[in-house]
């Protein structure tokens, strides 16, 4: 059989340095799916879109030949005029792209854009366009073609938006779809729903895919062929079925060991101890109010977050899981101090053991002043979240100098001394952040909460962007700073088995409200709530003995009104959390 | 039906700040001490002419110089009855010019529409330069075409106005045989309106036009290529590109449409900025606009005449940023739709 794609010996260079992308060759038979693993910088992007040659203004091809075998007989991709090219895409190659926030245009219906391709293509009217996209709509799962046909992108949630791309991707039918990461900045469980549609139209139609991907899970869940790359460079290519079973190449071990998994476990976990709490959130709700700005319509209530009890042991990790818009953010903030709850509501702060413990919202200027110190954040960016006109030096001991603390050579040492301990050398302190790289400047931002020796760390989906093997190094380190210095960690994530190794409970957040709360062997052991489950299930694990559960997805990942009667509420009706073990609270109506 | 909706409560927000701002305009003509006729009058006084003092004395009755000054704002706006019943601004009187000694509404006549003439066609020559040397400047960044473009917008800028207005009349007499000075052959002046006037009056647009335009235009040019370049380097520009477009129609479909609201909402500051900024043209041109007589009333504190040219500019900013604001929202869904449940 003549594969449909083939790369050979494909180099890529920008201007006059080393090439990005050295000697890769990889084939993609009719209908197949092939995908492209690799971490950030690794070339695996820059190579699939070389095959629509939508590179970079920059960057050429230096050599080596994409074969693309149609009925047509074989076209070097890599020959073609501009002109040529331009009728391969988007008609016999097409592709999707990572964001789909920003992937549409913000100004043109959602119809008018994926019709767009038909009349590029087909020389549709705009009638048959019409019919052909709505029909299309309705294969990806829009519930309302029509309405769809005549939103705009900020219309539609992200889930939704990617769909949207998808149908525009296939509405010309072509044989090749490039995936470049199509549901890394989407929610799990949408993402568990994208791929499985992705997957099955895939089969309906016959079309051959490259998924471009970092996440060992995706491709244990997709694919049939995998290429693993690193530098720049092909590591290891081959059946996936073999290699995820037994990966021959170091890299793709490495890749392997630092990729979270959910454990497999056959016992329920201790429940955390409730003797000595450093925070205690007590029935915390927020709500904002949208307004409508038009003064005949009523302003809108958010409840960002719903009656929210937490209560977090010294030298313990809280985690807190959700989706965007689940209030997890919210919750941390409130608990920080940076925003107030709703009254009612009400935080308390021991900084240790024998202190009298502290409202965090009602404290004189002298204890926030010492609050602020014992309590830090950790952000998700660590590439905004470090000024790039300040040398490290600066950011480190600005907190310091802040808090009148110690004299300038103290500081420099502190400083010094907090480096070290994250991993990184002492003569680094007086360079720029654009000097590190993603992981090293999430240590500088560790080490900068550490400055004032704080007793709890706030830690806002620390490693979500972050490259596994990264993001690896980046737990352990928070492992090693727990045991080492006793902190606290209230952990936000999105991710359950990033949470399964570093939490002490878990509680998993859905629309403001707690909806499961447990330790983690706990929680996986024995998952109650229909939320929780459509979390697990979503989860794509590197194992191919073990796809998504697209059932139990779609039984927890919709609206509260699709749960099991037990567990619905509404606005009105809530019910409240049931301890159904020691340490394990479900939220349903007993 | 919601543009519309729109476009009234637009209106009335407008009428709204023209109330505002007519204050302001009043307080700021009786801000200097004294006024036209009570200069006069000390100034008679002085000299013992005694008849012309009278004149004066009647003159400031008349205009109701001598109530309270919230009386006289109230008269002037037309609130109030007057020693002659209602006649102000909202009746269509604007006053009486004490230093031209007739009324104001034959002094800025033609000016007015003058003034609206030359400022439009100085706009529309912003925008149909701006436009495609912007997107061509974007699209070929980095290149002899944007290198140029930049060159000749900077130029523009730097080059003082009555400087390019002296060069223009020079080089078009000599070689186009473009008319100098003025915004129509004097033979038409205070003429009905025929043909031949139009004509005459469309030929002597030709520099204005450019002077006034220039600058602005190279701004203006600046800010689409800068607006432009940000657009070209988000993710759906890539998305229209792998659907298989043609980069004109891409260019022109996508990136454009984005950057284009900066460039519309930019005609509310254009208006006031050209009005005041051509006051030193249109005396160097001896153009027939309302920026000189607004010099000569400000100088000699002639204070009907001055609040209303600055009533005039004020409600042609106002209009300007009118017409801007409902366009934005025309092009752009997402002020549109704001506020609407998704």
């Amino acid at each position: 059989m003549t594969p449909l794609l083939s790369v050979e010996n494909l180099s890529i260079g920008f201007g006059r340095d080393e090439p990005v992308v050295r000697d890769v060759s990889f084939e993609v038979m009719p209908g197949q799916t092939l995908a492209l693993v690799g971490e950030s910088g690794s070339g695996k992007t820059i190579t699939c879109r070389a095959a629509l040659r939508i590179l970079p203004k920059a960057a050429q091809i230096r050599s080596g030949r994409i074969t693309l075998n149609g009925e047509d007989g074989p076209l070097a991709l890599n020959q073609l005029g501009e002109r040529q090219m331009r009728s391969i895409r988007g008609n016999r190659i097409s592709m999707i792209f990572q964001e789909p926030m920003r992937s549409l245009s913000p100004l043109h219906r959602i119809g008018n854009q994926v019709s767009e391709v038909l009349w590029l293509h087909r020389g549709a009217s705009e009638r048959q366009a019409r019919k052909a996209v709505l029909e299309q709509f309705e294969r990806v799962g829009f519930p309302d073609p029509e309405r769809a046909y005549n939103s705009y992108p900020f219309e539609l949630s992200g889930g939704m938006r990617q769909r949207a791309m998808i149908a525009m991707a296939m509405v010309a039918k072509p044989d090749l779809l490039i995936a470049d990461e199509p549901t890394t900045a989407l929610d799990v469980t949408t993402q568990a729903q994208v791929l499985g549609l992705i997957k099955e139209l895939q089969r309906e139609t016959g079309m051959a895919l490259i998924l471009v991907t970092h996440d060992l899970g995706v491709v244990a869940n997709m694919a049939e062929q995998v290429v693993v790359m690193h530098k720049g460079r092909v590591m290891e290519s081959g059946s996936a079925a073999a290699m995820l079973k037994d990966p021959a190449h170091p890299y793709t071990r490495q890749l392997f060991d630092a990729a979270p998994e959910i454990p497999d476990v056959e016992a329920v976990g201790l429940p955390m101890p409730q003797d000595d709490l450093i925070l205690e959130m007590k029935d915390v709700s927020k709500t904002y109010t949208m307004r409508s700005g038009r003064g005949w319509q009523a302003d809108k209530l958010i409840h960002a977050c719903r009656g929210v009890d937490f209560r977090l042991a010294r030298g313990k990790t809280l985690a807190i899981v959700g989706e965007s818009g689940s209030g997890k953010t919210t919750a941390a903030r409130i608990a920080l101090g940076a925003e107030p709850p709703d009254p009612g509501g009400e935080v308390l702060f021991r900084a240790n053991p024998e202190a009298a413990p502290l409202t965090v919202h009602d404290m004189s200027r002298a204890q926030r002043t010492a609050f602020q110190r014992q309590a830090q954040m950790v952000f998700q960016d660590p590439y905004s979240s470090l000024s790039p006109r300040m040398r490290i030096q600066d950011a480190m001991t600005e907190p310091l100098e802040i808090h009148r603390i110690g004299t300038r050579a103290e500081q420099r040492d502190k400083a010094a001394e907090a480096l070290e301990r994250v991993g990184l050398n002492a003569d680094m302190l007086k360079r720029y952040p654009h000097a590190f790289s993603g992981g090293q400047r999430q240590r500088l931002s560790v080490a900068r909460a550490l400055m004032l020796d704080p007793a709890m760390i706030v830690c806002d989906e620390p490693t979500s962007a972050l490259d596994v093997s990264v993001q690896d190094q980046i737990l352990t380190l928070l492992e090693e700073l727990q045991e080492g210095l006793g902190l606290s960690y209230l952990f936000i994530s999105h991710d359950l088995a990033v949470v399964a190794r570093i939490a002490d409970e878990v509680a998993v957040m859905r629309q403001g409200l707690v909806v499961e709360q447990a330790p983690p062997e706990t929680l996986f052991h024995n998952p109650q709530h229909p939320y929780t489950k459509a979390l697990i299930a979503a989860q794509p694990e590197p194992d191919i003995d073990r796809p998504i559960n697209l059932k139990l997805v779609a039984l927890g990942a919709g609206a509260p009104d699709s749960w099991a009667e037990a567990f619905r509420f509404t606005d009105s009706v809530i019910p409240s959390l049931v301890e159904m073990e020691p340490g394990h609270k479900v939220r349903c109506h007993v | 039906m919601a543009i519309l909706r729109y476009a009234f409560y637009r209106f009335g927000t407008m009428l709204m700040t023209l109330l505002v701002v007519s204050v302001l305009v009043f307080a700021i003509i009786n801000l200097p001490p004294g006024d036209y006729l009570s200069n006069q009058i000390a100034e008679l006084k002085a000299s013992g002419q005694s008849a012309g003092v009278a004149k004066a004395e009647f003159l400031r009755k008349e205009y109701a110089l001598d109530r309270p000054i919230w009386e006289q704002y109230m008269i002037w706006m037309g609130f109030m009855p007057g020693p002659h019943g209602f006649s102000g601004l909202i009746q269509g009187n604007f006053g009486w010019s004490f230093e031209f000694d007739r009324p104001v509404s034959e002094i800025v006549g033609d000016s007015l529409w003058l003034t609206v003439l030359v400022n439009m066609a100085a706009i529309v020559f912003v925008y149909a330069t701006a436009l495609p040397l912007g997107v061509i400047a974007a699209a070929k960044a980095r290149t002899w075409a944007d290198y140029t473009s930049a060159f000749v917008g900077y130029l523009g800028l730097a080059t003082p106005n009555f400087l390019l207005a002296l060069i223009l009349y020079y080089y078009g007499r000599k070689y186009l045989d473009i008319p100098i000075g003025g915004l129509m052959d004097p033979a038409f002046e205070g003429q009905p309106m025929s043909w031949a006037k139009i004509q005459s009056v469309l030929v002597h647009l030709i520099v204005p036009t450019i002077v006034i335009g220039t600058a602005g235009a190279s701004a203006m040019m600046q800010r689409l290529r800068a607006n432009m370049l940000d657009e070209l380097g988000k993710p759906y520009v890539e998305t229209a590109i792998a659907k298989g477009m043609a980069p004109s129609r891409m260019l022109a479909k996508y990136p454009l449409r984005v950057a284009f609201n900066p460039f519309v909402a930019d005609i509310g500051n254009l208006l006031p900025s050209m009005v005041s900024g051509s006051v030193l043209v249109s005396v160097v041109m001896g153009l027939q606009t309302i920026g000189p007589t607004l010099l000569t009333a400000l100088k000699s504190q002639d204070m009907f005449l001055s609040g209303f040219v600055l009533m005039f500019v004020a409600l042609l900013t106002l209009i300007g940023t009118m017409i801007s604001d409902i366009l934005l929202v025309m092009l752009d869904p997402r002020i549109r739709y704001e506020g609407r449940d998704a």
